[in-house]
């Protein structure tokens, strides 16, 4: 359908250029501020050019699962706010936001960056449960590692509130941190055509063929990923991403702090 | 009157610091940003546009639509269930209703401008800055105003009358407090929003009222002077 | 005996609700209105006073749909009987067949063997109806279905500043740069060159006029910026 927008698209990549005048692999300008809320017990703010992602934690305590006595709980929420873009409608999240909640979910949790043990108050009776909401300012391009890098800063930024006995004073923050063991980063590769791009703004997404996200943790290991698009992905394609995505987070880790 | 001095220290008839940008989401027609203490807001206009469903179409002029929703890190205190609760949509409805009476939407029939306020952070007069950045927004994206409208709130506390409580006076548990927030029109001198929660005679109530009228013009010059900032060219 | 006072300078940037002029003596155009003494700013824009008319130039807001404008439209639906288009406006605008090319349609067939879904066309309004309906015609020179190069969103009013005085802009930033402009009068651009970096440096020149259209001395500033990336800017 959107043939003639993805021939020029690919025009632009033949010639090694973006729409926006980058090349191939190279990321918009990229903001991080955190503490950017102080409802939240954790926030951040990243800016890639004029995509713009807020992110927040709150702490809540309850049951342990049954199978975790010992263990608290992640949950990663996203919303995908009419505010940011006249595509997003109001209601309950869509499939759109889902994915993009559970993607970044999965980069996080699957990575191992939690210690979940530390979160345990009292084995079997009370467990931290930290959530992060992610919720989209503006949207032009990108949401998925725009989200996941808000997401993560945030839970970096969060500090325990006080407990006292099974109630949370929340007005009161402790110095105590998310214990973390790794600090994964996600990094999503777009396949147009034979070109392979990275930080796509709407025009790129409209015609893309394939994504793929990919979370790497400290050591440059794979922890999840998420294909994305309608065509399937070569072997060679998966390599060349990979490839690409590992390069890449190099280079957006230092943005973690 | 046991309530001599305000817990953050200010006079008062003195408003918490605020701050105010406009043009911070691009893919809105109009947008603004609007801070006072620690209550942020984000507004985004969308419109006027075509409206679905039909049945809602007005065929004399184009309806006002606010979307007032605080983000669930924003609360003080637990999170905050994402979603439309009872409260967010009477907020929304009367924010609709403090702007309505200074957008001529004649020209525009059978279309909607979408308004949405979102709340990052909050500390007591969240809907009264969500009122502030939709109005900033507004004018952003060009829609025909008569004027700005400024909301504050004013109240009581504990006997004293004051303008922008904070969350400590709202919650003030050693004495009666009542809370007024109120959204006005400058050039007819006229309230678009009035609510209360609590306790007060007529007399304080307009006093209180008096005071807001200050209030309000403050922040509408604020307002004016964020509107203008936008097209002051960078170097 | 009139007192009329005037609180502006030409040019200056207003805001809805501020009051431009006082008294009888100035009269209020367009973007101002008169309540009272008082003629106030009823939206965001430039002011320009000419003689003892005030009107407000608009810096932002939607497409106002004229007859004769060409504009460039997107085929948003297709039907029994023509094309609906999307303008970037409020309005439905419909393309009907027998508005659509010089050469007969038969009646049942297939539309979209001429425009299709998603197609992107320069067209021209020959009708605007009193319930806000364009009316749309592609029989006329240079419109056509647009092939090829890349589409951008500009504000709607612009558009004067990026077509500049009888056409002395675009024909500029065409002749510096050697491609094809067609500047849509609803604020939709088509830009196609015969290398990506043309196309990207007039792009990224547009969007310079968009932030500095109030600017006196743009056509200079414009001049000076291509000339920097290596254009040639003719007589």
């Amino acid at each position: 359908m959107n043939n003639e927008k993805q021939d020029h698209v690919l025009f632009y990549l033949k010639n090694g250029l973006r729409y926006d005048g980058r090349k191939k692999e190279e990321y918009r300008e990229i903001e991080v501020e955190t503490g950017i809320s102080k409802s939240a017990e954790g926030s951040a703010r990243v800016k890639f050019g004029d995509t713009q992602v807020l992110a927040g934690v709150k702490f809540e305590i309850g049951k342990p699962y049954p199978d975790k006595q010992e263990e608290g709980t992640m949950m990663i929420m996203a919303e995908l706010l009419p505010l940011s873009s006249s595509k997003f409608e109001s209601g309950p999240p869509g499939i759109q936001a889902i994915e993009l909640a559970r993607v970044v979910d999965r980069g996080i949790r699957e990575s191992g960056a939690i210690d979940y043990k530390k979160l345990c108050i009292k084995p079997g009776e009370l467990v931290w449960t930290i959530i992060v909401d992610i919720l989209p300012i503006n949207d032009a391009g990108n949401l998925f590692d725009t989200a996941a890098l808000a997401a993560m800063l945030a839970i970096k930024n969060a500090k325990f509130p006080k407990l006292n006995g099974d109630k949370i004073d929340y007005k009161t923050h402790t110095k105590e941190k998310i214990p973390l063991i790794e600090e994964p980063v996600s990094i999503t590769v777009l396949k147009i055509g034979e070109h392979f791009i990275v930080d796509p703004v709407p025009d790129e997404e409209e015609v893309l063929d394939a994504r793929l996200t990919v979370a790497l943790t400290n050591d440059s290991v794979i922890c999840a990923m998420q294909k994305g698009g309608e065509h399937p992905l070569s072997m060679d394609d998966i390599k060349t991403m990979i490839e690409i995505a590992t390069k890449k987070s190099k280079e957006l880790r230092k943005h973690l702090g | 009157m046991a309530y001599k001095k305000r817990l953050d220290g200010r006079k008062f008839d003195e408003l918490r610091p605020m701050e105010a940008k406009v043009g911070v989401i691009k893919n809105a027609a109009g947008s603004a940003y609007f801070k006072i203490g620690k209550t942020t807001a984000y507004a985004a206009v969308y419109g006027p546009k075509d409206l679905y469903p039909r049945f809602l179409k007005n065929p004399k002029k184009g309806i006002l639509r606010c979307n007032y929703n605080m983000m669930p890190f924003s609360g003080s205190g637990d999170r905050v269930r994402p979603g439309p609760s009872r409260r967010s949509r009477e907020i929304s409805l009367v924010t609709t209703n403090a702007l309505l009476p200074v957008v001529d939407l004649d020209g525009v029939p059978n279309s909607v401008v979408d308004v949405f306020i979102e709340l990052p952070q909050t500390d007591a007069g969240s809907r009264c800055a969500g009122i502030c950045a939709a109005s900033m927004a507004l004018a952003d994206a060009g829609i025909i105003m008569k004027d700005l409208v400024g909301a504050i709130s004013v109240g009581i506390v504990d006997g004293q009358v004051l303008i922008d409580l904070d969350y400590p006076e709202e919650a003030y548990a050693e004495g009666d407090v009542a809370d007024v927030p109120i959204a006005y029109i400058p050039s007819t001198d006229e309230f678009s929003l009035l609510q209360m929660d609590g306790k007060i005679s007529q007399k304080d109530l307009i006093k209180g009222l008096e005071l807001a009228k200050k209030g309000a013009n403050q922040i509408i010059e604020i307002q004016r002077k964020a509107l203008r900032q936008k097209f002051e060219v960078q170097k | 005996m009139e007192n009329a006072k005037l609180l502006i300078k030409d040019k200056d940037i207003v805001v809805p609700g501020d009051v431009v002029a006082q008294g009888m003596g100035y009269l209020p155009s367009l973007g101002t209105y008169r309540s009272g003494d008082n003629v106030y700013a009823s939206r965001l824009g430039l002011a320009r006073i000419d003689g003892k008319v005030i009107k407000i130039i608009p810096l932002s807001g939607n497409y106002i749909p004229k007859k004769g404008d060409v504009i460039i439209g997107r085929v948003k639906d297709i039907n029994f009987s023509g094309w609906s288009i999307q303008t970037n406006s409020a309005y439905q605008a419909m393309l009907s067949m027998k508005d659509a090319t010089n050469d007969f349609i038969r009646r049942g067939a297939d539309l979209t063997k001429y425009f299709d879904i998603g197609d992107n066309v320069v067209t021209k309004i020959y009708n605007v109806t009193s319930q806000n309906l364009i009316d749309l015609t592609m029989k006329g020179p240079g419109l056509r279905k647009i092939v090829s190069g890349r589409i951008i969103n500009v504000e709607p009013t612009k558009v004067p500043r990026i077509i500049g005085k009888q056409g002395s802009m675009v024909s500029m930033l065409k002749q510096a740069t050697k491609c094809n402009i067609i500047v849509g009068q609803n604020g939709v651009v088509w830009v196609k060159g015969l290398k990506p970096e043309d196309e990207i440096l007039i792009v990224k020149t547009i969007r310079m006029i968009e932030e500095q259209s109030h600017v006196s001395g743009l056509t200079d500033l414009i001049k000076k910026h291509l000339e920097s990336n290596g254009r040639k800017v003719g007589e």
